[in-house]
């Protein structure tokens, strides 16, 4: 068997996942990190994207994440994310929704937008849209 | 003898006291469910990010904040979150009591004391007793915002960064269950250092990604954040739970009185009737 490492991925409303892991990918600021057991300390931030985890026994399981940070131990990894969804609970529908919503509002280029807000906001939702892509190819 | 309609107008007004402390406890377990649930879903986010800057604080990291640094102690502040509302029975009482115990050991080191108050008790207590406030704020919601706490936070942040207060400390009530809440009082800055197994404990350093300057400025920011969200959400719990047990006692306490005067009032009414009985059998005999 393939040696594990303990993972907690919480966001600030609940714990979504804790248990062990054999392998953890995130996309970290800088990019994709993956992380295997006994990897030195990190300390990272995270960027709104998919967090993939190998389960111990070869099970994958697909997170979303909207930020927040990472930090790695050697015998533990801690993902503190803002919000944190299982893939199979995003509602597509409404991240595309979302998504356009966000791109009409940049195009409407009016004075009165929040343009660092907006644009945040199409960031999330188009990495929500990504983790269900991923999601469904591993199906 | 007790006059029997004194006694059953005094039944009646308990009855009714009774009636509100019943109607309270109900209010109090049903608002502490929902506090408990928000309490309980806040509370893994909150432990893991001490948990992490416990390691933070263990690590030499290339760029130390001015949070990590313990520096000689001359002012102490508190951070002390009491309820707004009173009716909880000791909960306040007890907290307050630990704070002070600990505030005693630092006044008889010569250290000053500053206090930031959340919470409408605290503040009253502080107002008798005596105390440097530095900052208070009171009706704070049962689900409360960031926002809504952030502001009498800062004041305490900013003194400790200019130099006015050397450590903060947080105190607040811990909800273990229904029955129980615990004082706790923890360190919230200069950052407490964890050990723990699988740490290493000689000198070690995270790798950063970007910047170690900004992730740990980030991270510092949400762990003090949801450490105090986490103290007044806690609070919450605590003071609706502890409040459904009081009123509980208050009512089964009315309940023993009610039965008492009951019986009372039974003796005062049988004594009358006994007495009416033998005055007319004596009168009757005398004719």
């Amino acid at each position: 068997m393939a040696s594990t490492v303990h993972c907690s991925i919480v966001s600030a409303e609940l714990e979504i996942f804790s248990g062990m892991v054999e392998m953890v990918v995130a996309s970290g600021t800088m990019g994709e990190l993956g992380l295997f057991p006994g990897h030195t300390p990190l300390l990272s931030g995270v960027k709104p994207g998919p967090v993939r985890l190998r389960l111990a026994g070869g099970e994958e399981e697909i997170f979303f994440a909207s930020g927040g940070y990472i930090e790695v131990q050697p015998m533990s990894i801690t993902i503190l994310a803002d919000t944190a969804i299982r893939a199979d609970d995003i509602d597509e529908a409404a991240a595309v929704e979302a998504q356009q919503k966000a791109e009409r509002e940049l195009a409407d280029n009016r004075a009165d937008i929040d343009f660092g807000r907006v644009s945040a906001d199409l960031a999330e939702q188009a990495a929500m849209l990504r983790t269900i892509r991923k999601f469904r190819e591993q199906r | 003898m007790a006059n029997a309609k004194e006694l059953r107008k005094q039944i009646g007004s308990i009855k009714n006291t009774q009636k509100i402390t019943s109607a309270m406890e109900m209010v109090a377990a049903s608002k502490m469910r929902k506090a408990q649930e928000r309490m309980s879903r806040g509370r893994p986010y909150s432990d893991h990010i001490r948990a992490v800057i416990g390691h933070v604080a263990n690590s030499s990291p290339e760029y130390r904040h001015q949070f990590m640094a313990e520096r000689e102690v001359k002012r102490v502040g508190y951070i002390i979150v009491t309820t707004d509302k009173g009716l909880c029975g000791g909960l306040n009482v007890n907290l307050l009591k630990a704070a002070l115990k600990d505030i005693k050991v630092w006044v008889d080191q010569g250290v000053e004391v500053d206090l930031c108050l959340i919470g409408n008790k605290g503040a009253q207590f502080f107002r008798s007793y005596g105390g440097n406030v530095i900052a208070a704020s009171s009706h704070v919601s049962e689900n409360p915002a960031m926002s809504d706490l952030i502001g009498s936070i800062k004041v305490m942040l900013d003194a400790f960064e200019s130099g006015k207060v050397d450590k903060i400390i947080l105190a607040n009530n811990v909800f273990k269950n229904t029955m129980t809440q615990v004082p706790t009082l923890r360190q919230l800055v200069p950052l407490d250092a964890i050990k723990e197994e699988g740490v290493s404990a000689h000198r070690w350093d995270y790798i950063y990604e970007p910047d170690a300057r900004e992730l740990i400025e980030g991270l510092i920011t949400r762990f003090i954040e949801s450490q105090v969200y986490q103290a007044v959400v806690e609070n919450v719990a605590c003071e609706q739970a502890a409040k459904m047990i009081a009123m509980k006692s208050a009512t089964d306490n009315a309940g023993d009185l009610v039965d008492e005067l009951q019986l009372i009032m039974n003796n005062a009414r049988q004594a009358a009737i006994t007495q009416e009985l033998s005055e007319i059998v004596s009168g009757a005999a005398a004719v």
